[in-house]
């Protein structure tokens, strides 16, 4: 596929890697965000091939993982409800809530749907009038356009039985909180491309300079990552503290306003609580005002409070890049994809679900 | 979740009155959809866009593409004249 294999090109990839490991000093510690980045290092044996040189650690970029466990279960109860269609993206079936997960509810009989998109969403609400379809919205600033216009879609077309539940985060509000840990390690970022191609990167310079960590905004094939890889290295051993744009086929500096401009249309920043982080000031979206009718919440009424995680997963731990997730003591033994005790084992992003799918064993740059 | 997977504008629709949302089809490798384009108002038939969601979130940058593939067919090369740190963070640092 173009712009995919160009990208995996196993010479270039030998050619950075030597480049990296020739910088003088180190060994640094590097964070990258996104849980797709995760996913692309671990899969292309990228940690293994910079040991010695470079710790990569995992950030909380997977919106998954993050997702509270009691909206897990506000999703549960809705889908439950005989009125209700739930529409989610497939990721989030397996996540366990504090008592069971949307796959088994709809084992059991809930109206539970995977979109592909929203808006898909949003169509089934015009065919289904008899029907409440909710959309289950998970997702990062990268997701908030998509969300944003299924609701626009249903505004437009009077559709009053559709409804979001409303999830979104905001990534770098995150990022600032794991620096202000105490034990914080990271000295340098790689930032998620795919949320600075809707956002632009302006907002990183500040963080960049008032906590002295390079960031660079990077892609996600295995050129890309180790090019960020690079540039952060070199920033590092220079004492640079600033913002590098590696993933410039698809970031611009200024991001997507078209895309941005249409999410903060529909919604507002409000205080979020995160999954294993707890709760960070200003680092979600809630729709607005003009929008609430469109809000889930807003429209059910839930009772009962949810219950506690498995107190054997250690997420919290994993998604701060404190602990690996083959460090879990549960990881691979009560912990796996069939009967997960946490999310980031299940989700497409998370960190566990890559250490168990790819192993963790030397091996060459691969695609 | 923030994945997205280029691809090709191959049509674009004429927008439903009723929303005015920009649509088209988008071939990935092969497999086409439908794809939003309300976020990529400008794009036309054979360009590149980058697709999350069913949305597209951006018009791939084909030059930017292609420099950065010459800058690391050079990495060798430079690495060895300049040593770690010659001019090549300026130069391949901020685009635009
Ligand atoms: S391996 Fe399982 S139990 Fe351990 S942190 Fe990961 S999801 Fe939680």
């Amino acid at each position: 596929m173009k712009y995919v294999e160009e990208f995996r090109n196993p010479e270039l990839a030998r050619r950075l890697v030597r480049a990296i490991h020739q910088i003088e000093g180190g060994p640094w510690t590097i964070m990258e965000v996104c849980g797709g980045q995760t996913h692309g290092l671990v899969r292309a044996g990228i940690p293994e091939l910079l040991r010695g040189k470079v710790r990569l650690i995992h950030g909380p970029g997977c919106p998954v993982c993050v997702t509270p466990v009691a909206m897990i279960d506000r999703a549960i109860a809705l889908a439950c409800r005989p009125d209700v269609t739930l529409c989610s993206f497939g990721d989030m079936l397996r996540v366990p809530g504090s008592r069971s997960s949307l796959l088994h509810a709809r084992s059991r009989g809930a109206d539970v749907r995977i979109v592909y998109s929203p808006l898909d969403a949003a169509r089934l609400a015009e065919r289904l009038p008899e029907r409440e379809i909710v959309f289950f919205a998970v997702g990062f600033e990268t997701t908030a356009p998509a969300t944003a216009l299924a609701v626009q879609y249903a505004s437009a077309r009077g559709l009053e039985n559709f409804s979001v539940l409303c999830c979104h985060v905001l990534v770098l509000p995150a990022m600032e909180m794991l620096l202000q840990a105490k034990n914080c390690s990271i000295q340098a970022f790689l930032a998620a491309g795919h949320v600075c191609t809707v956002t632009g990167y302006e907002g990183y310079h500040d963080l960049a300079r008032r906590y002295r960590v390079p960031i660079v905004v990077t892609g996600f094939e295995p050129l890309d990552l180790l090019e960020g890889i690079w540039l952060a290295c070199r920033m590092l051993h220079g004492q640079v503290y600033e913002v590098r744009n590696q993933y410039r086929r698809s970031v611009r500096r200024g991001g997507n306003p078209a895309a941005w401009q249409r999410a903060m249309t529909v919604y507002e920043v409000c205080d979020r609580v995160w999954r294993g982080l707890g709760r960070i000031e200003r680092s979600g979206l809630r729709l607005r005002d003009e929008y609430r009718r469109y809000d889930a919440e807003a429209k059910f009424t839930f009772d009962g409070e949810s219950g506690a995680e498995d107190p054997r997963c250690r997420a919290g731990e994993v998604l701060q890049g404190a602990l690996r997730p083959d460090e879990c003591e549960a990881f691979g033994k009560e912990c796996t994809p069939e009967h997960p005790l946490g999310a980031p084992m299940v989700s497409a992003e998370g960190a566990c679900a890559a250490y168990w799918q790819y192993g963790r064993r030397p091996r060459a740059v691969r695609g | 979740m923030c994945l997205g997977v280029p691809g090709e504008v191959v049509r674009l629709y004429e927008p439903d009155p009723r929303d005015g949302l920009l649509e088209g089809e988008v071939d990935f490798g092969g497999v086409r959809r439908r794809v939003c384009l309300a976020c990529v108002p400008d794009v036309r038939v054979g360009e590149y866009v980058i697709v999350h969601a069913g949305v597209a979130i951006t018009r791939i940058d084909e030059q930017a593409a292609q420099e950065m593939l010459a800058e690391l067919a050079r990495i060798g090369e430079i690495e060895h004249e300049l040593g770690p740190e010659g001019d090549v963070l300026e130069s391949s640092g901020e685009g635009q």
